[in-house]
Parts: structure tokens; sequence; C-alpha cells
């Protein structure tokens, strides 16, 4: 009980400083070009465009697909691990920006 | 008499309608103009700038069928500038005279690319030259029998000299003089250019028609977008098949799979037939093929992609649109090959 004690300022202090970054997708280009953020934060992409997209990455340890996005709505992903990686969007290749976590 | 029950009345109501209706014809797809200005110059990348040396060096390497194993190919042989830089075959030729699986596409414009082939699986036209020549299906030359091939002739050496000082005759100087000459290749100034420019009697009315079409009820401005009418980007139109395209190198991704890079149209009446199987042998035909909204439904066919109800007029009016991107380019001068 007294370790759980010692430790909760820890974890709250993690959680609470885990932010969200918001990226839209318009005229077939994100808002941003590069991005950095701190493990642990949310990259969402929200879709102001009149066409689908497909974020993705293929780069370990930031390999991950966002799958298809109508326009509208809004696609997630969370960044734990520290790198740096090109995301695309898979339809539109000229759509790209660079993430690095640190 | 009033005005009422003048007959002058209808005249009145006439002209009214032809004032408020005829500017706005006038101006049929005046708001998309400023979408499709060209460029005022080539981009190259800083890792490998412009100079006449590079340009000539690569346009000599293009033209030299001894950039294969059978000394009888050269990249020209494919991308030919008499086919608007393709071979007018629904599908390649390649070493052996053997059939290849895609059409060749046209080298033309992509100085402003991004990825390379049907499927992108290069990043660059630098890493993209040597792929066909080493290829066995195409050139079937390796590439160290093709640097050793051409060190060989002093016109070689001196040309490399020129080019890339201190760099030698490499993998990498190759690949970059093929990609210099490859950018230098730009579709020249269409009809439809000089109408962007405000010359309204560049292109006929009907063809304006068909660009208010291909921004609107066709649709095709969705992909073909831009003063190049493509937006790079890769699309599964619902043609019959089982090539995966871009499937083929991202199979995770649901979107790419029987998807194929959106291809210029500039000068795509000199580049029949169409698609990356050379299945569609006319433009009357391609229009034909959109218009039923393609010939497959699929997970991965583009929301894009459906019946468009197009009349007959108004498929004539796209083709007369698309033939104004048709320039009139001087002809590519062929240097001396090194012996």
């Amino acid at each position: 009980m007294k370790r759980l004690f010692l430790i909760l300022p820890f974890i709250i202090t993690q959680f609470a400083s885990a932010k969200d970054h918001t990226i839209t997708q318009k005229g077939k280009a994100f808002s941003e070009s590069e991005i950095t953020l701190a493990p642990g934060d949310n990259l969402i992409f929200k879709n102001d465009d009149d066409t689908s997209h497909n974020v993705f990455s293929s780069v370990e340890p930031m390999k991950f697909n966002l799958g298809i996005q109508k326009p509208g709505s809004e696609a997630a992903h969370k960044f734990d691990s520290a790198g740096v990686a090109e995301l695309r969007c898979a339809i539109h290749p000229k759509m790209k920006i660079k993430v690095t976590v640190k | 008499m009033s005005f009422a029950e003048s007959p002058n009345r209808i005249l009145y109501f006439c002209s009214m309608v032809f004032l408020l209706v005829s500017p706005n014809a006038l101006k049929a797809g005046a708001k998309y103009k400023d979408l499709y200005k060209r460029p005022t110059q080539i981009p190259y990348p800083a890792s490998n700038t412009y100079s006449d040396a590079r340009m000539i060096l690569g346009r000599t390497l293009f033209f030299d069928p001894r950039l294969s194993g059978s000394n009888w190919i050269s990249c020209a042989t494919c991308h030919n500038p008499a086919f608007s830089w393709g071979d007018g075959l629904a599908k390649g030729i390649g070493h052996g005279m053997k059939e290849l699986n895609r059409r060749t596409p046209t080298i033309l414009n992509l100085a402003w690319g991004e990825l390379m082939f049907w499927d992108g699986r290069t990043e660059s036209l630098e890493e993209q030259a040597l792929g066909p020549v080493a290829s066995t299906g195409e050139m079937n030359l390796p590439i160290d029998q093709l640097l050793a091939k051409i060190s060989k002739f002093e016109g070689y050496q001196v040309l490399f000299k020129g080019a890339y000082p201190e760099e030698g005759i490499t993998k990498d100087t190759v690949s970059k003089a093929i990609a210099t000459f490859e950018r230098s290749v730009v579709s020249g100034k269409a009809p439809f250019d000089r109408w962007i420019e405000g010359d309204e009697t560049a292109i006929s009315e009907k063809a304006k028609h068909g660009f208010t079409l291909f921004n609107e009820k066709a649709l095709c401005s969705q992909c073909h977008s831009g003063w190049r009418f493509t937006d790079e980007g890769f699309y599964d139109i619902g043609l019959v098949g089982d090539d995966k395209g871009r499937g083929k190198i991202l199979p995770d991704i649901e979107t790419l799979q029987y998807a194929f890079k959106t291809p210029t149209l500039r000068n795509v009446d000199h580049r029949a037939p169409y698609m990356h199987n050379g299945s569609e042998a006319s433009l009357k035909k391609v229009v034909d093929f959109y218009n039923k909204g393609g010939d497959v439904s699929r997970g991965s066919k583009s929301e894009h992609i459906k019946a468009l109800m197009l009349s007959d007029e108004e498929k004539n009016a796209l083709i007369a649109f698309l033939k104004t991107l048709t320039s009139n380019d001087a002809a590519t001068p062929v240097t001396m090959l090194p012996r």
C-alpha cells in the first residue's frame, strides 16, 4: 500500500502529460509537414477533404495503418515509442508528414 | 396598350434571360482555371541538379540499345518519343520479344512525379532508372555488366567526366544522368493552356463544356487533377484482372489492392490504348468504361468510380476537351552513340 502511494504520483503524471495533436487533411495535403511528439501522445487525423484518405507508416517500430478514412471522419494513432517516421496517405503519396517522437 | 399586353414583353423577357445566362456560359469552367496553370520551371533535386552535360549524357544512355543484354533494347525502345514516350502497345515487349504484364507508361512530366512505376515501387527517377535495365524480363543486363560495357567507350568516359566530374561511371551516375534527361521531357503548351492563359478562341465551346464536365459531373478531376492531370494517387478503378498493382507492394492496405498510379492526361490523345493493361482501345472506350462505373465491384474500388449517366453529347464534349491537351512538341534530337 505504501509502495502504491509512492508510485501513484508518477503514474498520474504520465497520464496527465499525454497530449492530443490534430492534423487536418484538406486539398490532398496534411496541415503540417512535420510534428514532434512525446511518447504516449495521440495524433488525430481529421479529414476535412472531399475525398477519402488512408494514413499509414511502414517503418518499425511506428508501423501502422489507419485504414480508409472518409470525408468528415477522424482517426487517431498513439505513438508509444521514440523514433522518426514519415507518414503518408496510401492513396495520395504526395501527402507526407514527418513525425518525430522524443 | 400596357407593357403586360405588349408583344415586346416576350422580346424583353428573352433579352433579360440572355443577359443573365450568357456571362455564365462564357465563363464556363472559369472557376477551375486557376487549378490548371502550368509551372514556370522544371524541379530538379538538390542531390542531382541540372546541367546540359548531364541531360545530354542521360539522353545518350536513354537511346543506347547496348544498355540491354541483347544489345537491341534501349529505354527509348519502349519509351518512344514518337508514341508520346510510350510504345503504342497494350502490353510492353521485353527481352526475347516476350510480352510483359503491363502497358508501358509515358515518361512525360515525371519531374513532378512522386512514386514511379504503375505500382509506385520506387521513390524517385534515380531509383527507378536501372530497374528495367536489370530486369530479366525487360532489358536483361546486370548492372555490373552494364558498367563494364559502357566504361570501354572513350565517348562515354568523356561524357561522364563532363557531367559528373570526380564521380566516375557508376550505378549512381548512370541513374542520375538518365533521371536528369527524363526530367527534361515535358509536354509543351497545348490549346488548353492558351485557353487557361485567357485566349477564349483557343478551344471550342464543346471542349469548354467538356472541361466543366471533367471537373463536375464526370468526376475526372477527383484523380486527374492539376496541370499534369494527375494527383499521383493510386486507385482501384474496377478493371478486370488479377494484377494487384500497388496492392502487391503493400498487401495490408485494402484500398491499394488492384490500385494503379493515375497517369497524366497530357497528350493523352497520342497514347492509345489505355489503362495499366491496355484494355481500352480508344478515348471513347475509356469514357464508356467510366460512365458505367467500371467493370468490377469490390471493397478496394475507389469511391469516385460510379455510374455517371453521361449523355452521348456529354461524352463527346469530354473527348473534345481531352484532345485540347495535346501539344505540338518539337522532335527530340538523338545524338550519335559512343563507339
